[in-house]
């Protein structure tokens, strides 16, 4: 029933390779962007914020499909920004991970800000009657503290974006759900051996992911 | 407006506020310019490639309006059949006997840990080898399909996180008139739930109708981001300019979902009829399924 395994025909473990690069650098990139958006959104210039609100509706509203194909189609190929990417399957990967990051983003950035508001007041009151600035009381006394009360939302962040690289596959990207397409079609008599084998692999990626960071959660929560 | 953050500007704070604000929209503006005169050189402003959305009537009614008419029916069949069948999962997950708890929490975590897109591309499958749906149907089944599965265990975990929302004391109450464990859930337990549940499943509407767009990309449907390849081989490689318009059909529908999700939230937390408990579309906790983008 498993025989495809053994065929040679497919590299499994490359394309979910492809899987874990793509949420590695997708993950890193949005918690900066998300970060930096968050820090935008909390802060004292009207401008950035409603840059920021802005931007997190827009982004957040749109289908992350929408997103990657636009970076793809847009940017890459009608505007011949490739990132530094010199094949099709380069730029391919970094429009993908340039997309994950852009949408990402605006959910880390939801993320911190309902950890920010888990900061009593009392303590940026503090920080700012200790003549700490706005940048230095973000930075120093809420940020750190916010992270910690955020790794629950965090983690369902980096669990869906585990399971969002598949849309890296509308644009071409070689990772597990495209290698998926291929072999249901190639294999369609062992159509649920293929399903079963590709959920497994996905269930090895997230579950993991969840537990380790749902301990992790419980261990750095602020007890208040 | 004073915040947590930072105080009430005074004056050198006020003149520092501008200083910023005009160098981040220098900086906007820069990357503005940037993006408006590369399309520029790539000949993506040209009127020719904007105006048949507003000009031509053609567009709309043969590409954009049908488009986004198999969006919303999809999403809307999509929710029809998933709001029933997540409500009897997330019932039969608290349910007092193992034999029905535990293969339901199999089966919930299962779909739920598993990308949306994975349940499509097996459903289409599933469909050419053991249905004898016609081919131009087919992308539509598999796509609901796929947001069913996915989606009644992410509603089981909201109606679920709904019933555990109320208090205690309701499910004493009921208990000590002699309600039976159906008349109790029936009676009691899930009109309040309901409450408590409709922001977060107004929300999950906005991740059906994102995710409808996938099936456009890799299955052929023919929903509203498809037609971006219609639109660009009858109008003149107006890739930019038609993927503008598609985000902001997708946007409007989104954000007009959210608004109403947000309002409905205030709305119950407010309302004294209710025990004012709101389940958090995202209050989940992190399983392997997590996540709800």
């Amino acid at each position: 029933m498993f025989d495809f395994l053994d065929s040679g025909q497919y590299d499994l473990l490359d394309a979910f390779w492809v899987t874990v690069k793509l949420t590695v650098y997708s993950a890193i990139g949005s918690l900066i962007w998300g970060t930096l958006l968050a820090g935008m959104r909390v802060g004292p210039v009207p401008m950035m914020r409603a840059f920021g609100t802005g931007y997190v509706n827009v982004v957040r509203n749109t289908p992350l499909t929408v997103v990657v194909v636009a970076c793809s189609l847009g940017l890459a190929s009608t505007m011949g920004i490739t990132l530094g990417g010199e094949n099709f399957e380069d730029i391919g990967f970094r429009m993908a991970v340039l997309g994950l990051t852009a949408y990402t983003g605006t959910f880390v950035c939801e993320a911190l800000r309902s950890g920010i508001n888990t900061v009593p007041v009392g303590q940026a009151e503090a920080a700012r009657a200790l003549g700490l600035s706005f940048f230095q009381v973000l930075t120093l006394v809420v940020l750190p503290q916010a992270f910690r009360a955020a790794v629950t939302p965090l983690t369902n962040v980096l669990i869906a974006l585990t399971k969002n690289t598949t849309v890296a596959s509308a644009i071409g990207v070689a990772e597990a759900s495209a290698l998926m397409k291929t072999m249901v079609e190639n294999e369609s008599d062992a159509l649920f051996a293929v399903f079963a084998v590709f959920a497994f692999g996905f269930i090895v990626l997230t579950l993991p992911t969840g537990l380790l960071l749902g301990w992790v959660a419980k261990r750095v929560a602020v007890k208040r | 407006m004073s915040s947590v953050l930072y105080d009430e500007p005074g004056p050198k704070a006020k003149a520092r506020n501008i200083a910023y604000t005009v160098g981040f929209l220098v900086a906007l503006g820069l990357v503005l310019w940037w993006v408006l005169s590369t399309m520029a050189d790539k000949d993506q402003l040209a009127a020719d490639k904007w105006s048949p959305f507003v000009k031509d009537s053609k567009v709309w009614t043969t590409f954009l309006l049908p488009g986004l008419w198999e969006t919303v029916k999809a999403a809307a069949l999509a929710l029809v059949i998933a709001l029933p069948l997540g409500a009897a999962l997330g019932i039969g997950r608290l349910s007092d006997h193992a034999w029905v708890r535990i293969p339901v929490g199999a089966v919930v975590e299962f779909f739920r840990a598993i990308p949306v897109l994975l349940l499509m591309v097996f459903a289409f499958q599933a469909f050419v080898e053991f249905s004898d749906l016609e081919s131009e149907i087919r992308p539509l089944y598999a796509v609901v399909t796929g947001l069913v599965l996915y989606n009644a265990s992410v509603i089981a975990e909201i109606v679920r996180a709904g019933i555990l929302s109320l208090p205690r004391g309701q499910t004493d109450a009921a208990q000590a008139i002699g309600m039976r464990k159906g008349q109790m859930m029936v009676y009691v337990l899930l009109p309040q739930a309901v409450t408590a549940m409709l922001p977060a499943l107004v929300s999950q509407l906005v991740v059906i109708v994102k995710d409808t767009a996938l099936g456009g990309a890799l299955l052929g449907f023919t929903e509203l981001l498809y037609q971006n390849r219609a639109i660009t081989a009858n109008y003149g490689a107006n890739t930019i300019a038609a993927l503008t318009v598609i985000s902001l059909i997708f946007i409007l529908l989104n954000f007009a979902l959210t608004s109403f999700a947000s309002w409905l939230e205030k709305r119950v937390r407010r309302g004294k009829k209710s025990t004012g408990a709101v389940v958090a579309q995202d209050s989940v906790e992190a399983g392997a399924g997590g996540g709800v983008l």
